[in-house]
């Protein structure tokens, strides 16, 4: 962050309100899409693009999905494993229902499924909060596993009660199942990530992020200033849940090409919980350094050994890979407990005025 | 008397009278039988001794605590129970004892949060914020910074409200509170814990705002020197009761408000 605003002045509130107001900041997300849409495809080897890339987008979708939950209404959940899930069981059912329709559109259709399952089990925390509405989302996370493996409509009455992904086509080009292309499921999944992230910061800069917000920091002003404590925390489950649901179609459409219901167990939950937590509350850029540590961190340390030539078994490697992540984690949070992103930010602003201490 | 708007309402008349207001939780009778009004245009004064039924007066005025009898009257329309939402689209606004700023926000946004109820742009706008949903923040913008800098607090604008200094925190929420444009704004100690200075400072902006926005003002506060400058008339109450009611130097005067504070001999 060596450049300085300095001299940028706005001469309009719609420039000052603008999201990213720093000419430099702007540049440099223009030069992040640019990587991410052009130099990853052409360079990027199948094992990056497929088990990390993808993976990465998706959590990140998930874990911005739980931050609008979490870090912007301050409603606590251990459901995003089972609202994934219904994102990717609903697509399966509209995948086999209407097999013509663009798969594109069936995804982001099977956001809305989630949102209305999210809004349901929503309800509770109307009338509690903190710990207790965490056990309420707990009974979602369950009831919701339960009707993945007793409800065998969902999976088509399939043998091995898993759900495998057929191929499907886009414009002549096969954009999921066995045959399609990494690149082309890596550029899908960017671009929708892209488009819901961009989505997710206009809201969240507006009027219904505020109310959200206000929800979050001081609930009884909040309902002073005319907000409606019950829109504005079932919008934010439902608008959550959506992107829960649409990570977790694409999870499954995009990345495992199959599922089963371990794939949307607890274990989901409090890793996108963790996700949130370490890159920053109420952060979207924090959703994104959160799956990079959780996700991408462990599978880089895992290649590095290979990498530098020392013989190590697998076994070790994981073991060592638990403790330096743990460490890592507990060194974080020990650094700064609201997260990776307001790391970032504290160290942006430092080099803002280096060499001088303010 | 039929609901009638603001306007119908001239200066002098009545805005808001509680009749026979009970509260009580459980056994504690926080209030008993108070009755009294609110002219449109005054500073209205509620004073007592801590634990008098000050606050939860307010509460009950904009809809936090259903009183268990009484009436509440507000431009000519008796209300039955309502949620604070409700209080607050009706033109009630006002300011915590313990400043109740949205901590996570910046001064900017949370004086803007007190324009929720003028937004009304719908999901679809909000989402690309672009087009209506981008030309009402900005027309709200405009309002939200006439008063930063009516209140002078035009250098905290993106500060975030956590790291502001107590008074400033106060002034910040007066200006949530106030480009909400409130017929009858609600002050709970605007100038508790505040020096001399910022005192002064806080009673002008009260002045102002009742003078420029035409604002009425009922106000809780404890320093009797800003009380008697400040109200027209002052209401005292006293374990619940109201024990005096009028203009300021004849609440001075009154024997019982007297021996409320000072307390008597046995």
């Amino acid at each position: 962050m060596f450049y300085r605003e300095a001299g940028q002045f706005k001469s309009t509130y719609k420039a000052d309100q603008a999201i990213f107001p720093i000419l430099q900041d702007r540049m440099a997300i223009a030069f992040y899409l640019a990587v991410a849409f052009i130099a990853v495809p052409i360079f990027g080897s199948d094992f990056f693009i497929t088990s990390i890339m993808i993976p990465f987008l998706v959590f990140s979708l998930a874990a911005i999905g739980l931050n609008i939950l979490v870090g912007y209404t301050g409603q606590i959940s251990l459901g995003t494993g089972a609202f994934m899930g219904v994102g990717a069981y609903s697509c399966y059912k509209l995948a086999t229902i209407f097999p013509d329709i663009n798969i594109i559109i069936l995804i982001i259709a099977s956001g809305f499924f989630a949102a209305a399952v999210g809004v349901l089990f929503g309800l509770p925390s109307l009338r509690i909060k903190g710990f207790y509405l965490v056990v309420t989302t707990l009974a979602a996370q369950f009831f919701l596993e339960w009707a993945f493996i007793r409800i065998p409509w969902l999976y088509n009455y399939n043998d091995s009660g898993a759900i495998e992904v057929p191929q499907r086509e886009t414009f002549g080009i096969i954009v999921t199942g066995a045959s399609a292309t990494p690149s082309v499921r890596y550029l899908i999944v960017l671009a929708i990530v892209v488009a819901m992230t961009w989505v997710a910061s206009n809201i969240i800069h507006g009027r219904i992020g505020r109310a959200w917000m206000m929800i979050r920091d001081m609930d009884i002003a909040a309902e002073l200033m005319g907000v409606r404590p019950l829109y504005a925390k079932l919008s934010a489950f439902a608008v959550s849940s959506f992107y829960c649901g649409v990570a977790g179609a694409m999870m499954v459409f995009f990345w495992l090409g199959a599922a089963e219901v371990e794939s949307f167990d607890v274990n989901h939950s409090f890793l996108i919980l963790f996700m949130v937590v370490i890159g920053g509350l109420g952060s979207l850029i924090g959703s994104f350094m959160g799956a990079a540590f959780i996700w991408v961190l462990p599978v880089i340390l895992r290649a590095v050994p290979n990498f530098i030539g020392i013989d190590v078994n697998a076994a070790t490697v994981e073991h060592l890979n638990f403790m330096i992540i743990g460490a890592l984690i507990i060194f974080f949070l020990i650094v700064e407990p609201h997260g990776l992103a307001r790391l970032w930010a504290l160290a942006k602003q430092k080099l803002r005025v280096w060499p001088f201490p303010y | 008397m039929s609901a009638r708007t603001l306007a119908d309402i001239s200066a002098g008349e009545e805005l808001l009278s509680v009749d026979d207001i009970s509260l009580s939780f459980g056994g504690v009778k926080a209030i008993q039988d108070v009755s009294f009004n609110i002219m449109k245009g005054e500073i209205r004064a509620i004073i007592g001794p801590n634990g008098a039924g000050k606050t939860s007066m307010l509460n009950v005025i904009n809809g936090f605590y259903h009183p268990q009898v009484g009436t509440i009257t507000f431009l000519g329309k008796e209300r039955r129970k309502m949620r604070p939402y409700m209080a607050a689209s009706q033109g009630i606004s006002r300011t915590f004892q313990n400043v109740a700023l949205f901590n996570g926000m910046s001064t900017l946004d949370n004086i803007m949060a007190g324009r929720t109820l003028k937004m009304n742009k719908n999901f679809f706008w909000q989402m690309l914020r672009y087009g209506p949903a981008m030309n009402e923040e900005i027309e709200h913008r405009l309002v939200v910074e006439e008063i930063i800098d009516f209140l002078e607090i035009e250098h905290i604008r993106k500060t975030p409200v956590s790291q502001l200094p107590y008074g400033l925190k106060k002034r910040v929420e007066l200006g949530r509170a106030l480009v909400a444009e409130p017929t009858l704004l609600l002050l709970d100690e605007p100038m508790a814990g505040m020096n001399l200075e910022e005192k002064e400072d806080m009673s002008r902006f009260i002045i102002d705002v009742n003078q420029q926005f035409g604002t009425t003002i009922a106000l809780i506060e404890h320093d009797m020197g800003v009380v008697m400058d400040l109200a027209d008339r002052v209401v005292v109450l006293d374990y619940g009761r109201k024990i005096s009611d009028g203009e300021p130097a004849q609440v001075q005067a009154d024997q019982n408000v007297i021996d409320a504070y000072l307390g008597v001999a046995h």
